[in-house]
């Protein structure tokens, strides 16, 4: 074990990901010799060489579809780009292409290519630096989708992600890149795709969240205690496969919902787990589901503390749930 | 896989590679079997038998110089037009006709429209509908194999139109910037459907572009099977020398529709379709096997008869092949199906068990 911030857990798997198998490549803008422009690539290109570690031309298109290349012929690449915001010139290259290979071949060719990138409010990166659209990928047949939310997820699940066989799209919550620290395991500790993780656990209400919403939904719940009312935080991980035993479970024992996420409500992933909750478990709520999100507006610059969902808005939807029912 | 510091060498020259003499037979039998699936594909789909078809006569020479030229650890990545590439890759014809009927044994299973072949063991990637995304991936797939240390080039397929992809211009970028052994095979047949090749860009050729990526371009008669095979030759030479990128435009003519959707009357006249058929690829080859004593009328008729039975037997073959099967959709979305899929199969299945759906 060692203590690492996220975003060193990040570079911590991608050095241990290097260094047990020569076919793990990384390549994006500014990871080589800056290290990433928030520096989690940071000495790899000095370690591995910069024929591992690509500092490519401005192209996310070119990124991808490089990437998608090299995992056709069966090289483990590694694409980081810069910001969750500006993946939308390779978002062709994603939907129509990473999450079709596989299908579209009948099998003959896999493409597992892993892309790494920030996403999320709260670092004052206005309309382009604060997206956090991970239902387009999540809503693409073919992509898993990763949102880690402490130091040792970030870790263990990117080693499940660079030894997985499928696409991945692994969005690091950039806002708590720094803020959060942990005990991260030495060695090749993955952590597996598809099971939620029990932040804390609790009878009255479950609160559901992922990545940068996990700490102020913590809170929100330290904060129910105060008050007497236990709530159980489930922390999804990955949206894509999900976890929906568990979801399913922590509703039947606790009989009401609140889901948090970061980005606009509409068509949110939030939607997502209110239909599975109203498909699976409706016969277990003693009252409506709540959901606390984003607004349906373009990410807000000067008032990003009004945009994002916080501890006690949180605590305030789970109260209502409550005492409604 | 480092980035040129110095401004990439001109082309070293020829191969000096001629079309093997004794290959010329072959090319010219397969180019025959390509403009008869042709002819039969479309009766074919306007009898209902298949779904659609992407016809490629005026092609022909270009797919087969181009193939003839590449060797079989070499990867192509295609567009949807590529069918006598597939055949020169040595893509049984069966195979070929298994994916146009969408049957049991059409190697993707079903998923795709017709034409959009992928064959592995050929390294033929499989083809998309999106126009020019195999251009970086081309270029990906180069880049690995320069890792691997293998002595291979890769190959891209696309088409004038494809020029002005966001794609073509980052493919061409990087392959530049990392001197890649990626070959760029532009066909430009004159038409992006509708759109005549001077509505895509103002620059005089198409194969000029490569100059401004820092790699050289060459403009070929793509009705001139040897010609094409040279050029697609040297550039091979150049990409495993380490000498960097070519980019290639064959400049031919479609014969026929864009697709057996469109109608090219609405955008052309039957009289330019006439002019360009004077230099028909196929009668081109024809006269140049009789000039050189490799072939007369009679043995040419024999020829057409045999390829139009080949296709016949493949057509047969494939119709009467058994249907895909109707649960087979749900496999290949990932290496293991998610809960999620699981969950959807088996209400698929309650489904067909309640009667309420007939696959
Ligand atoms: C990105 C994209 N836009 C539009 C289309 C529809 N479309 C299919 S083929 C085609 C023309 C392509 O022309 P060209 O690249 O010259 O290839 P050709 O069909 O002539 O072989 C168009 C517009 C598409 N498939 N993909
Ligand atoms: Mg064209």
């Amino acid at each position: 074990m060692t203590e690492r911030t996220l975003v060193q857990a990040v570079n911590r798997g991608l050095f241990e990901a290097m260094q047990a198998d020569p076919d793990v490549i990384l390549l994006g803008e500014d990871i080589g010799v800056n290290g990433g422009v928030f520096r989690a690539t940071e000495g790899l290109a000095q370690q591995f060489g910069e024929d591992r570690v690509l500092d490519t031309p401005l192209s996310e298109t070119g990124i991808v579809g490089t990437a998608i290349g090299m995992a056709l012929y069966g090289l483990k690449p590694v694409a980081e780009i810069q910001f969750l915001d500006f993946i939308y010139p390779a978002f062709d290259q994603i939907v129509s292409e990473l999450a079709k290979f596989r299908y579209r071949s009948g099998g003959q060719y896999p493409c597992h290519v892993v892309i790494r990138t920030p996403y999320g409010g709260g670092i004052k990166g206005g309309l382009y630096h604060s997206q956090s659209s991970e239902a387009y990928f999540a809503h693409t047949p073919g992509l898993k989708v990763v949102v880690p939310s402490t130091p040792a997820d970030a870790k263990g699940l990117l080693l499940s992600a660079i030894h997985d066989e499928d696409p991945v799209i692994f969005l690091e919550p950039k806002r708590i890149y720094r803020s959060v620290t942990g005990e991260v395991p030495d060695g090749d500790h993955r952590v597996p795709f598809g099971a939620a993780r029990v932040v804390r656990e609790g009878t009255d209400v479950s609160l559901f969240a992922y990545g940068a919403m996990v700490p102020p939904t913590t809170e929100a719940a330290e904060a129910l205690a105060g008050d007497g009312i236990s709530a159980e935080v489930l922390d999804l991980r990955t949206l894509v496969p999900l976890d929906e035993d568990a979801i399913v479970a922590s509703v039947e024992k606790t009989g009401r919902a609140v889901v948090v996420h970061e980005a606009p409500r509409t068509c949110g992933f939030g939607a997502e787990v209110a239909a599975l909750l109203a498909e699976r478990a409706f016969y277990s709520l003693k009252a409506p589901i709540a959901r606390v999100t984003g607004f349906d507006t373009p990410f807000p610059y000067a008032l990003e503390n009004v945009y994002l969902p916080d501890a006690p808005r949180i605590a305030h939807a789970a109260r209502s749930t409550v005492r409604s029912g | 896989m480092s980035t040129a510091a110095t401004p990439p060498k001109v082309p070293t020259g020829s191969s000096g590679d001629q079309f093997p003499t004794d290959r010329l037979a072959a090319a010219y039998r397969t180019m025959l079997v390509a403009r008869a699936t042709d002819e039969r594909c479309l009766s074919l789909q306007r009898q209902g038998r298949i779904g659609f078809y992407v016809p490629l006569s005026g092609q022909e020479a270009a797919q087969v110089g181009s193939a003839v030229a590449l060797e079989s650890a070499d990867w192509v990545f295609p567009a949807y037009r590529e069918l006598a590439v597939a055949l020169v890759r040595g893509v049984p014809l069966g195979a070929i006709l298994d994916q146009l009927f969408a049957n049991g044994r059409d190697r993707t299973k079903g998923r795709q429209m017709p034409n959009h072949f992928g064959f592995r063991d050929q390294n033929f990637v499989v083809a998309s509908s999106p126009i020019g995304t195999q251009i970086t991936q081309a270029v990906g797939a180069a880049m690995a194999a320069r890792r691997r240390r293998d002595p291979i080039a890769t190959i891209a397929y696309f088409g004038d139109g494809a020029t002005s992809s966001n794609d073509f211009h980052a493919g061409l970028n990087f392959a530049g910037v990392y001197r890649t052994p990626t070959i760029f095979f532009c066909q430009n047949n004159g038409w992006a459907i509708s759109l005549p090749r001077e509505r895509q860009t103002r620059s005089p050729t198409l194969a000029e572009k490569a100059a401004s990526y820092g790699f050289p371009g060459v403009v070929v008669d793509g009705n001139d099977l040897e010609a094409v095979y040279a050029a697609v030759r040297d550039a091979r030479a150049r990409a495993v020398a380490g000498e960097g990128p070519t980019l290639i435009e064959a400049q031919v003519y479609r014969f026929g529709a864009h697709s057996t959707s469109d109608d090219p009357r609405r955008y052309r006249s039957d009289a330019q379709v006439e002019a360009a058929r004077k230099r028909d690829p196929v009668h081109l080859l024809k006269d140049r096997l009789v000039a050189a004593g490799l072939l007369d009328d009679a043995r040419d008729a024999q020829w057409w008869e045999e390829a139009r039975a080949e296709v016949a037997r493949a057509v047969e073959s494939a119709e009467g092949a058994p249907p895909v099967d109707p649960m087979s959709f749900l496999d290949d979305v990932f290496a293991e199906p998610t809960p999620r899929l699981r969950a959807e199969r088996s209400a698929l299945e309650g489904l067909v068990r309640d009667g309420l759906l007939k696959p």
